[in-house]
């Protein structure tokens, strides 16, 4: 009866990973919202870099770029961790190595990801803006 | 290895493939500096300004640059992606053309946000 499956049914579900539709979609999700928030970083950083402490502060205290960073984290974060899980899986064969360093990409992606968001809240959430005395 | 590369002559659309690679790599990295960055701020003055003088540094800079071009290359080529996604440019005189454009167009970019930088002051 396999004969009479067409050549899309045989190959559904059936990469090199066994999965992969998925995985494939919300990288190029991911990189379509990277194209604004990541000319936005560019844009934050030029003016980061003119900042001292206390106006990064109160910059980041602004609800809009503290919206944009968690954006810009959370899903750079991602989309880091769909990529490098390709390069893995395509470069590295032994199933230990292969499979510690996908836990090992996951666990720094959700790590990094996770401090950096959590630290980005902590500023904009602490109460009235900054102001030095 | 894939593709094997001791037995493909080079061109330039295997170089771009292999710097959209390598770029992701770095701004991976570059993701990592920023979320340093963030924790830097979270935790105080001198932390922030001992982060932000090691990002001054002569090291610090290279690397930014650096990652000024990944971030341009890896932007202007995961775009190019998307074109192809919806199978329009494959044709080898467009691949090799549009490999050229985005080349020149990272470092064009990354020379033209560090020529503001330092017009603006945001480097010294």
């Amino acid at each position: 009866m396999s004969g009479y499956r067409t050549p899309l049914k045989r190959a559904r579900g059936l990469g090199a990973a066994h999965h992969g539709a998925g995985h494939w979609i919300g990288e190029r999700v991911s990189s379509i919202a990277l194209v604004p928030l990541s000319l936005w970083a560019v844009f934050a950083a030029l003016k980061l870099a003119l900042y001292d402490y206390d106006s990064a502060l109160t910059w980041v205290h602004e609800p809009l770029n503290a919206v944009l960073l968690v954006l810009l984290f959370a899903v750079s974060f991602i989309h880091m961790h769909s990529g490098l899980r390709v390069v893995v899986e395509d470069y590295i064969h032994k199933p230990f190595s292969k499979a510690a360093l996908l836990i090992l990409n996951l666990f720094v992606c959700g790590l990094g990801g996770g401090l950096a968001i959590f630290a980005i809240l902590r500023v904009a959430l602490s109460g009235a803006p900054y102001v030095s005395l | 290895m894939s593709p094997h590369l001791q037995v493909w002559r080079w061109h330039v659309t295997m170089l771009t493939s292999i710097l959209h690679r390598m770029t992701g790599v770095g701004l991976y990295v570059g993701a990592l500096i920023g979320a340093g960055w963030a924790l830097a701020l979270a935790s105080g003055p001198d932390a922030y300004h001992g982060y932000m003088s090691l990002l001054a540094s002569p090291l610090g800079r290279l690397v930014l640059f650096g990652l000024t071009v990944a971030l341009f290359y890896h932007l202007a080529n995961g775009l190019r992606h998307l074109v192809w996604d919806s199978g329009k440019g494959l044709d080898i005189k467009t691949a090799n053309f549009s490999s050229i454009l985005i080349i020149a167009f990272a470092l064009a970019a990354s020379v033209a946000v560090w020529a503001i930088a330092f017009s603006i002051g945001a480097v010294k």
